[in-house]
């Protein structure tokens, strides 16, 4: 180092002042300041920013109501005041649209919350302990997969009809968390035998301080990745689910709803299909590209 | 290889019973068949009762579930509503199913390697970023938006394509509903190749093939493909029972008569011996195509011996 400075004089003023911050950085530190240079984070970042304050105060982008129907108008095109047209029912594509942001957004945030925690929680149990506590998880993770999540959600929620997102969500946690669990499992494996653990164990730490102090912290990005790229994948889901009428139910404004009534009659009047179709594809791309950054920020092989 | 295969089967029997366990209770403790039975009208209840007797339904969850494996075991898979054997609905719909979903895994296959070869075998190229955002963007869409907006576009505004399949569903008209199906998959098979190519171009094996002056359809043709392929088989081989399965949506789209037609309608009209045989026969396949790529594994890479 110092002969490097030496050879390049004009730089030591800089190199040292350059060089402190990137040596204390730690991996969470690294992550974040690759993702602050990567044009994908940025663009999709920009994007959730923008569906989050759509969804939580729609009313800043319409005036209109969701519910605010009229039947004169069923299946118009755009009009002066309704850029995107009218549905069936003769409610605004526009004002419905906006406001079905809501509940593909709550939907995606706490499923993925809740598998984030059961999963990771299950898995870390399993690749932590082992033996029979890791083979009874991996048989049951095996039962899960082997029923495909949209025919489980198409038997279990043909039943509990709520007006609530909960449901759909509880249904989404019980059924999405084995792969996360898989990952976390694999992770944890990864992180036990590191030299770090031996040494806390050889210490005297307990069980509880090893797993919360020494490994979460070294086993959670793989799992953070993998979380971050499901979360589209769920808002996909929940507009599936609803699409086959066993998701949200009306009078909750969704994506999927929209999409299923507006499938039936779309040759006459694409409109009804396309504004919400596509504002759910750009979500669920904003979230995947969201998660795409954030495992090149944290995966070192990928850089 | 003979001895692998037993265990491997016998591996299969408690995640096999588990499964069918699991969406035997689901149907059963969440439904009662006999009320779905009478639809919208309150069945008498002493008839009601009689039925329920008469199905072995007043017995409890597991005897039934016993009773329906020793059931099944011979081949009898119950019947539905309308007295029509379940078998008989399965003759009808698996091979609709099993035709969409070749087609798929044909697409699957052929255009997601070749797109990720392209993509592996120049890096940070133009046709890898191309196909890194198509990708992305087949990723994104949900199958059941690509699925109506292809049949919008080629069967509506262009009729290209009939809009719904008819009942003898040749192969040329699951062409579009099969690459709608193949969708999401392909996108995944393209991004895997594109990762394996990608990094098996940097190993010494291949550096020593090319060095040695052999032709370069060769090297990527047999040194690059044959080891890089094999994680793509894998997911290909697990793909086929979630693709069959995935084929509810489009089934419903194009109005196709196949496993996910029965299956949603099933479900709706609780038909549980329709709903609970489909699901079994699904999964089995999903089982047996698991074991299979495992044993495939053995054809493509020689190092992995099985004992």
């Amino acid at each position: 180092m110092p002969d490097v400075l030496q050879k390049n004089p004009e730089n030591t003023a800089a190199a040292p002042a350059a060089a402190a911050p990137e040596k204390a950085r730690s991996l969470w530190g690294d992550a974040v300041a690759t993702l602050l240079r990567s044009p994908v984070f940025l663009i999709s970042g920009l994007l959730i920013l923008l569906l989050l304050t759509v969804a939580f105060w729609p009313g800043l982008f319409t005036s209109m109501s969701p519910y605010d129907c009229d039947l004169a108008h069923s299946r118009q095109g755009s009009a002066p005041g309704h850029p995107f047209g009218f549905d069936v029912q003769g409610c605004d594509v526009y004002a419905r649209t906006l406001y079905g942001a809501k509940a593909s957004v709550e939907v995606g945030v706490f499923v993925t919350a809740g598998v984030f925690l059961l999963g990771g929680l299950l898995g870390m149990l399993a690749g932590f302990f082992g033996g029979w506590w890791d083979s009874l998880l991996s048989r049951i993770t095996d039962i899960f997969f082997g029923i495909p999540i949209v025919l489980g959600g198409l038997v279990i929620l043909s039943v509990i009809k709520a007006n609530t997102v909960w449901p759909v969500i509880g249904f989404m946690i019980a059924f999405g968390w084995p792969p996360i669990a898989r990952v976390a499992r694999g992770s944890v494996i990864t992180v036990k035998q590191q030299d770090f653990v031996q040494a806390a164990k050889a210490l005297g730490a307990g069980n509880g301080r090893i797993m919360l102090r020494h490994i979460v912290p070294n086993a959670v990005a793989p799992v953070i990745v993998v979380s971050t790229i499901a979360l589209g994948t769920y808002i996909s889901l929940e507009a599936t689910l609803s699409f086959l009428g066993v998701g949200l139910q009306p009078p909750t404004v969704s994506w999927g709803q929209d999409i299923s009534t507006a499938a039936a009659q779309y040759r006459n009047a694409p409109h009804m299909l396309l504004w919400p179709a596509g504002a759910l594809s750009l979500t669920v791309l904003s979230f995947i590209m969201l998660g795409e950054a954030v495992r090149g920020a944290l995966d070192p092989k990928q850089r | 290889m003979g001895r692998y295969v037993i265990r491997r089967l016998l591996q299969m029997v408690p995640v096999f019973l588990g499964t069918t366990f699991l969406i035997f209770a689901m149907v059963h403790v969440l439904g009662d068949p006999v009320a779905a039975m009478f639809g919208d009208r309150t069945p008498d209840p002493a008839t009601a009762a009689a039925i329920r007797h008469d199905l072995g339904l007043d017995l409890p969850l597991w005897q039934q579930y016993l009773n329906y494996l020793g059931d099944i075991v011979q081949g009898d898979f119950g019947k539905a509503f309308n007295g029509q054997p379940v078998t008989e609905l399965m003759g009808t719909a698996f091979p609709v199913t099993l035709k969409l979903t070749l087609v798929a895994i044909v697409f699957e296959a052929v255009i997601g390697v070749a797109l990720g070869m392209i993509s592996g075998l120049r890096p940070g190229g133009f046709a890898d970023n191309g196909a890194l955002a198509f990708t992305l963007l087949i990723i994104s869409v949900p199958t059941f938006v690509t699925g109506y907006l292809l049949q919008y576009l080629l069967g509506v505004k262009w009729g290209v394509i009939n809009v719904s399949v008819s009942s003898e569903t040749g192969i040329g008209e699951l062409l579009i509903p099969g690459l709608v199906v193949a969708g999401v998959s392909l996108a995944y098979v393209t991004r895997l190749t594109r990762t394996s190519v990608a990094e098996n171009m940097r190993t010494d094996y291949l550096r020593t093939a090319v060095a040695k002056g052999l032709p370069r359809r060769r090297v990527v043709g047999v040194h690059l493909m044959r080891n890089s392929l094999i994680p793509v088989v894998t997911f290909v081989g697990a793909d086929i029972g979630s693709l069959m399965a995935g084929a509810i949506i489009t089934e419903r789209i194009f109005n196709i008569h196949g496993v996910g037609f029965q299956l949603y309608n099933g479900v709706l009209r609780q038909n549980v011996q329709t709903v609970v045989g489909f699901v079994t026969v699904l999964v089995l396949v999903f089982l047996l195509a698991n074991l299979l790529v495992d044993l495939l594994y053995a054809v493509l890479d020689p190092r992995i011996r099985y004992a």
